[in-house]
């Protein structure tokens, strides 16, 4: 009996097949443990997901490599989903229209702000190089950051990693954080949120109001071109790459 | 359905054509987003046919994360030497954005 269940392990654990499947199961857990704790950023789905794979992954002794043979299937959808960021960004446009200098002035700020914060503490606490590099496009949303990070010659899967980390630590600190600035217009948490948290922080504003996770997915995808577009031109001009 | 993943790869192709080419520091998929955003911009109308699928895509982004989150496991080395700066760095930097962004738009808005 043994025997017999060890060559079929090895023959499913050797195909595609097997990580895309336990990509989806995993996520699937996630989403219905996230649901039950009432959306409670904490209950953060990709953070569960990835702990409950890294978990089965040591537990069975699969390399990433053979696991990501499955999983890039799902990964790959990353590059037509920045894509279609294009439609709920035309969605906004009328609303970015009236307040444009406002939103731009503070997505600018706003995510260098992040940057030079991240890079510069990093720096000081004794970080690698790449972990400086990984860690700059954190605040842009993962299929961007990861682009960005490629480009600059970080680790795109730490880059990720400390995205989802990000938006996790965003999307728990901005309420109290804007609440004790005394900010109460939804259209501003929303933007700060979107700036700060990206996707995270968008699913979080869309569970307040409308109006709220709509400008964090206006300032989702603002950061995301903005950023794309000037951090590896200021990176190079200031010679760090 | 297979229409807008059409017009969604087409588009990163393009993308991706004109980073390559132009040699531009840009991931090829943001500039697919800019083109595709000119060109609904330029075609009222095109968007409401995109909408249904692309919203889709959208309302699962996070699942798309999980593949490159389980990468930390390649990771955990460096994460294991380093986790001092980094965690400073990301609370730091969370709270300063927040903070930034939120005062700049509320000085600036009407």
């Amino acid at each position: 009996m043994t025997p017999h269940l060890n060559e079929i392990w090895v023959y499913l654990a050797a195909s595609p097949l097997l990580g895309l499947t336990v990509t989806l199961l995993a996520y699937q857990f996630a989403y219905a443990i996230y649901q039950r704790a009432g959306f409670n950023p904490l209950a953060n789905p990709v953070a569960l997901a990835v702990l409950l794979l890294v978990a089965l992954l040591r537990w069975t002794d699969t390399p990433y490599q053979s696991y990501f043979g499955g999983a890039q299937f799902v990964h790959f959808l990353l590059g037509p989903a920045t894509v279609a960021l294009a439609i709920p960004l035309y969605q906004q446009l009328p609303k970015l229209r009236r307040n444009w200098i406002a939103l731009l002035a503070g997505v600018l700020a706003g995510s260098s702000a992040a940057i030079v914060t991240a890079m510069v503490v990093a720096r000081l606490l004794g970080a690698s190089a790449t972990t400086i590099l990984s860690i700059a496009p954190k605040s842009v949303t993962t299929p961007i950051a990861m682009g960005i990070s490629e480009k600059i010659g970080g680790l795109p899967s730490l880059t990720a990693v400390l995205v989802i980390a990000t938006g996790i630590l965003g999307a728990t600190l901005a309420p109290g954080i804007l609440r004790w600035m005394r900010v109460t217009d939804d259209s501003v948490v929303g933007f700060a949120l979107g700036v700060t948290a990206h996707g995270i922080g968008t699913a979080r504003g869309f569970q307040v109001s409308e109006e709220m996770g709509a400008f964090a997915g206006l300032a989702m995808g603002l950061s995301g071109i903005l950023m794309a577009l000037l951090l590896p031109l200021v990176l190079r001009l200031i010679g760090i790459i | 359905m297979i229409g807008t993943l059409a017009t969604l790869l087409v588009f990163q192709l393009l993308g991706e054509g004109v980073a390559h080419a132009l040699m531009l520091p840009i991931p090829g998929p943001v500039i697919g987003m800019l083109l595709l955003l000119a060109t609904l911009i330029v075609r009222r109308g095109a968007a409401a046919q995109l909408a249904p699928t692309s919203m889709a895509l959208l309302r699962h982004l996070s699942l798309l994360f999980v593949p490159a989150g389980v990468g930390i496991m390649v990771h955990a080395k460096l994460l294991a030497a380093e986790w001092w700066p980094i965690a400073v760095a990301l609370v730091a930097s969370t709270v300063v954005s927040i903070v930034v962004t939120a005062s700049v738009v509320r000085w600036l808005q009407k």
